[in-house]
């Protein structure tokens, strides 16, 4: 489902916060804040990741000169059982707030809804983006963050960041939300929690395709077209995918994923980043500022999310993903 | 694409886990964890009034200690991902297993957290090691009741 924005909601701020790990990632030096304590000086991971989102925030509010009572939307999500994190700060920020959960995907699809409100004239201030903590996402759904597991070459190391973005009304001057693709859930069978690259990629793809296609846009019509987080091998398949439905290489090649860049060769994170984090901060920190210089006029921001548990792959479900599109342009 | 062909593709650019190099690494890994501990439990031998039969209590003891010592520090899991298997059998890995539970539950109190999720990895190796160990027994009784063999 294709919806193009009349009025096109701007991005205000952005506001990107990540762990000191992060500090290693190829585009920290665009990130707002990096802390030294991966707990941000809190009792628990959980506790830790619930400031982070809170420093998010603050920091788009900040940098657009807005202050909380003058926001009317808070809308996020994050991988933790029942989203507490984002739940809890949203208790601390005292902002209307509805929680939303596309796994990894919800750095975009709470960019939708918040720049639908924008469009129906119901918000002045939206605030929306996703996060992600490492140590809590890596105990929840594989094992104790210690524990002396092999992870294969398919595996995706969970980034510890927060990515949030101030939407309002339209600005000549600032990146503007144009149009923006739901995805569908797909499902092509992929069963191992190792290889999410892989159980990703067709919804990536799907959501891709049909977004051009109702745009009536060619993949040259974009500077950049940038997924959330395949990673190296998810990036490969669906690169596989749009060779065999007949793209061009050389048109291949605007095709880049967030993940895969996030930790740059390190091979000590496998196959990349993953995380809603990791989508999130890349959107609202790297591609925001370079589309403010100038250096991207249009791209498609393409988050992609495994909508698995540990219970559901356990009691051997395969992953169903799905992947959100947004079309920024900057006049 | 149809998710026969997907699945192809799928197999085709996904690397095959490189079997021969990761069976070395864990022989020399567990290897090394194993002389290590043949060095303590000589060491219990030599030193304390310990027999081969007997000193395999302490030197299990000690290889766990020295697990919960690694895991602590954030370096069994280095190990872990080098060594794979070579650092996940030894006794040192089932140490890493409930050690590493125990520091992750530890923010939901003793009890609840630490007490009830401390096997959550380990509990299987406990339970399916009691069972065929009666197993095994099992059939060294039967064999022995046969003269086949003798105790």
């Amino acid at each position: 489902m294709v919806i193009i924005f009349q009025t096109k909601p701007s991005i205000l701020a952005g506001g990107v916060v990540a762990g000191p790990l992060e500090k290693r990632s190829t585009f920290s030096q665009y990130f707002d804040a990096i802390s030294e304590d991966e707990r941000w000086q809190m009792k628990t991971n959980e506790q830790g990741h619930r400031k982070m989102i809170q420093e998010a925030c603050e920091i788009a509010m900040k940098k657009a000169g807005v202050k909380n009572l003058e926001v009317d939307f808070f809308l996020g999500g994050d991988l933790i059982n029942q989203m507490t994190p984002t739940n809890f700060a949203a208790r601390e920020l005292a902002i209307s707030f509805i929680g939303l959960f596309s796994a990894c995907a919800t750095s975009v699809s709470s960019v939708i809804i918040a720049s639908l409100l924008t469009e129906l004239g119901a918000s002045n201030f939206s605030i929306a983006g996703a996060s992600s903590q490492h140590n809590a996402v890596e105990r929840q759904f594989r094992y104790p963050v210690n524990y002396g597991a092999q992870k294969p070459a398919t595996a995706q190391w969970t980034v510890t960041a927060a990515g949030f973005a101030l939407i309002g009304k339209h600005n000549d001057n600032l990146p503007s939300i144009e149009a923006a693709t739901i995805g569908k859930v797909i499902d092509f069978g992929m069963d191992d929690p190792f290889h999410m690259g892989a159980a990703m990629a067709p919804a990536a793809f799907q959501t891709i395709q049909s977004h051009l296609e109702k745009r009536k846009q060619k993949f040259y019509n974009y500077d950049l077209i940038l997924t959330g987080d395949l990673g190296q091998l998810g990036l490969k398949l669906l690169k596989g995918m749009f060779a065999e439905s007949g793209v061009k290489q050389e048109e291949l090649t605007l095709i880049r994923d967030a993940g895969t860049e996030f930790y740059g060769q390190d091979e000590a994170f496998q196959s990349g980043a993953s995380g809603a984090g990791c989508s999130a901060a890349v959107f609202y920190s790297y591609i925001d500022q370079m589309m403010r210089a100038g250096r991207y006029k249009r791209v498609l921001l393409v988050a992609t999310g495994a909508l698995l548990s540990p219970l559901s792959y356990q009691q051997g479900e395969t992953i169903p993903c799905t992947a959100h599109a947004i079309e920024i342009t900057m006049k | 694409m149809e998710k026969e062909q997907y699945q192809q593709l799928e197999q085709q650019v996904t690397p095959k886990p490189p079997y021969l190099k990761n069976i070395v690494k864990a022989f020399f890994v567990g290897g090394i964890i194993c002389t290590i501990g043949q060095a303590v439990s000589l060491f219990y031998m030599t030193f304390f009034n310990f027999t081969e039969q007997t000193a395999g209590n302490p030197t299990v003891a000690t290889m766990v200690f020295f697990a919960m010592i690694l895991t602590g520090l954030g370096l069994y899991k280095k190990i872990g991902q080098f060594g794979g298997a070579g650092s996940a059998v030894p006794v040192t890995g089932f140490g890493n297993a409930v050690i590493s539970a125990a520091i992750e539950h530890k923010s939901e109190g003793y009890v609840l957290g630490v007490g009830g999720n401390l096997f959550k990895l380990a509990g299987s190796v406990v339970l399916f090691g009691v069972v065929s160990a009666f197993f095994v027994a099992l059939i060294k009784y039967i064999l022995v009741t046969l003269g086949v063999v003798s105790w």
